[in-house]
């Protein structure tokens, strides 16, 4: 279960690439533990690191001074696409990422990213661009994320507005996570199942 | 009495499946099957045990050992002491939580994706979820069916239901008839370059068309398996005559009457006409040529005889430093023939391409000719059915004769986990559905492509274009039983 939401101040880290897949944000072969702990050093591992485990030079953002620390992700269109491991979720939580501004995620991304206390904030193109280019100019801008205002505060005072569903906003808000809202439905799965028979049952033998 | 709205299969299956939907809240979707695998399942398992919870439908629940198995010889060691520590805490969370598993050794062992239609398990109407975004595959039996999170997974384990918003519709219309050569893989590829990786977030495709009526139960599983990678998280295919055909007889399929009265309730799932969808595109078979990708996702598509784009040609600048990046990481020249491009490594194999049908096809190419000096060529089967098939019907001696390796069934190269790789800097025409940097192995190179195109890139040692073969009218239409 994830932390409350709470507002915060941070610096960003940007990565402009559009259409990140999660093969890039965590690395298959990395999906072979059995917690989530550790992930942290999977996270963009092949693009951060050498094949001897050495840091890559030029530093990819994520190594530069001044990176570590920082919670906020300005990233590119449709960052997430590909694989639904949730790894990916995981090794962002565990490096320190609470927000991600970009103009669209990958679906199950997004999903897995709010279960996690990870708010995918989607903007416009415009706005993106703008950010960008403050960032450019101010590589230290720090942006002021209102999850409950929906808000994200600039450092010349002015704001962006995000939309989000109503029922995320709520659980990641609360820090509650969607299992107990589920568990609480059981009485009415229980009159749905009563009303549709088991398609198919596993645990009979094979005829 | 008023005529009813019509209404898209996907809204029909969706309002069968909501158990309950509070004002302002997601849905509570009910899950009819729910696959498992070794890799997005042990941090669900142990989400149970920390709640003392149990799993509430293990009948409706089936695992598999797929991702990070060798596909070598089974005696073989695992690829690391990780591995094969997954494989056997998905072996222990299924014994204590009762889950039926399939696991080596198993005959219904195979890739989570091939198991489920084989067993007769994906069935019409159905929701169909796993850890897995390919589960979008199942899609081709009139399901709806999705990839989900381990944090899903848990609440599937537990409940039996997932909260879901509804999808919006996207109609893609496969008109006309596929020419010699072309086949399922060069629809999916075809879509996909036209409407980028993020075509269809947010979406369900459904796929309609005299061009995907035409299609076999496997080669729709082709083509729903890679929804994903045009960014929709599932895609389906209305139910006909050929789905019931190849479900008739299966393992967990209904008999006797109650065959009849499932055939009669999935015959009411098709899209109403009138019903309308949220998006819509179309696309012409008779134009398709084999497609193949030359860049670092499934959009990078090209058809077979074209040029690789130049970066120069793209008006938007991030689409043209996402080229720039991925020609380098391709080292590929702009405008550069894909055809006759030197390659290293083929692989037949993947819940896209894996089944007995794409084997069958590749078979068909490579009998009486051999591998060319220096390639190497994979086939994998997606399953022990679909290898035992295979056997009998000699594909294996085909392959092997061939100079292939003919190995054990699993995801092997497609996600490159189990220690099947390729090198750095060497290409490969894989079968698989992701071209992703690395995703074959740190720094491999991938061309995805059918395999008719893979099997003549391996005799020929490049990428060949499949309709140059002699014979190719005889391996067409492609794959029928």
């Amino acid at each position: 279960m994830a932390e409350p939401f709470t507002v915060f101040t941070s610096a960003v880290v940007p990565i402009p690439a559009e259409n990140v897949d999660t093969d890039q944000i965590v690395p298959a072969r990395y999906l072979k533990v059995t917690g989530k702990a550790g992930l942290a050093e999977a996270l963009f591992r092949d693009w951060r690191f050498d094949e001897d485990g050495s840091l890559k030079e030029p530093r990819f953002i994520l190594d530069r001074p001044g990176m570590t620390g920082r919670k906020i992700l300005l990233v590119g269109d449709n960052f997430g696409a590909g694989s639904s491991r949730e790894h990916a979720a995981w090794a962002l939580t565990a490096w320190g990422v609470r927000a991600i501004l970009s103009t669209s995620y990958a679906d199950i991304f997004r999903n897995n990213s709010l279960k996690n206390g990870i708010l995918p904030i989607v903007v416009d193109r415009v706005t993106h661009e703008r950010l960008f280019t403050m960032l450019a100019t101010d590589p230290d801008a720090q942006l002021t994320i209102d999850l409950a205002e929906q808000g994200v505060l600039l450092p010349d005072g002015t704001t962006i507005d995000f939309d989000i569903d109503p029922f995320a906003k709520r659980m990641i808000l609360a820090g509650t996570d969607e299992l107990g809202y589920l568990l609480a439905k059981d009485g009415q799965m229980d009159v749905w199942e009563a009303a549709h028979p088991a398609r198919v049952d596993t645990l009979a033998g094979a005829r | 009495m008023t005529a009813a709205v019509p209404r898209t299969i996907v809204e029909k299956i969706w309002s069968d499946h909501v158990v309950t939907q509070d004002p302002g809240a997601p849905a509570v979707l009910a899950v009819d099957l729910h696959l498992v695998h070794e890799v997005t399942s042990p941090q669900a398992f142990s989400g149970l045990r920390a709640r003392g919870i149990g799993v509430r439908r293990p009948g409706q629940t089936v695992a598999t050992a797929d991702h990070s198995i060798p596909t070598t010889d089974r005696s073989l060691p695992f690829v690391d002491a990780m591995a094969l520590a997954q494989v056997n805490q998905l072996e222990a969370n299924c014994a204590e939580f009762g889950i039926p598993l399939h696991g080596i050794g198993d005959p219904g062992q195979g890739i989570v994706h091939v198991i489920g239609p084989q067993l007769g398990l994906t069935q019409p109407g159905m929701t169909i979820v796993c850890g897995d975004s390919h589960t979008s595959t199942h899609g081709a039996f009139g399901a709806l069916a999705f990839g989900i999170g381990t944090s899903e997974v848990e609440m599937v384990l537990a409940t039996q239901t997932l909260l879901q918003r509804d999808p919006r519709t996207y109609e893609v219309r496969v008109d006309g008839r596929l020419t010699p050569g072309v086949s399922a893989k060069d629809i999916i590829l075809a879509l996909i370059a036209r409407i980028g990786i993020g075509g269809g977030t947010g979406h369900v495709f459904e796929y309609t068309g005299n061009a995907i009526r035409a299609l076999t139960m496997d080669q729709r599983m082709t083509v729903c398996n890679m929804s994903i990678e045009g960014g929709a998280r599932a895609g389906l295919i209305a139910p006909d005559d050929t789905t019931f055909e190849y479900l008739h007889g299966r393992a967990h399929v209904p008999t006797g009457a109650a065959w009849d009265a499932a055939v009669a309730g999935w015959r009411t799932l098709p899209t109403d006409d009138d019903a309308t969808y949220d998006k819509s595109i179309t696309i012409d078979a008779d134009a398709l040529e084999p497609m193949v990708t030359y860049g670092t996702n499934p959009g990078m598509g090209i058809p077979i005889t074209s040029g690789v784009p130049s970066p120069d040609d793209q008006a938007d600048p991030g689409q043209r430093r996402a080229l720039e990046r991925a020609l380098e990481y391709m080292d590929l020249q702009p405008g550069q023939a894909i055809l006759g491009q030197k390659i290293d490594v083929v692989f037949v194999g993947s819940c896209t391409n894996g089944r007995i049908s794409d084997l069958r096809l590749a078979a068909g190419v490579l009998e009486g000719r051999h591998v060319a000096d220096g390639v190497r060529l994979m086939v994998v089967p997606g399953s022990d059915e679909v290898k035992r098939e295979a056997e009998a019907e000699g594909l294996g001696e085909i392959f092997k004769a061939a100079g292939a390796e003919w190995r054990e069934a699993g995801c092997s190269m497609c996600i490159a986990m189990n220690g099947d790789q390729l090198q750095p800097g060497q290409y490969a025409v894989s079968t698989s559905n992701r071209n992703f940097e690395g995703r074959q192995g740190k720094g491999g190179r991938t061309f995805l492509a059918s395999p008719l195109t893979a099997a003549a890139s391996a005799i020929a040692g490049v990428v060949a274009d499949p309709r140059r073969l002699p014979g190719i009218e005889t391996l067409a239409p492609i794959g029928g039983r």
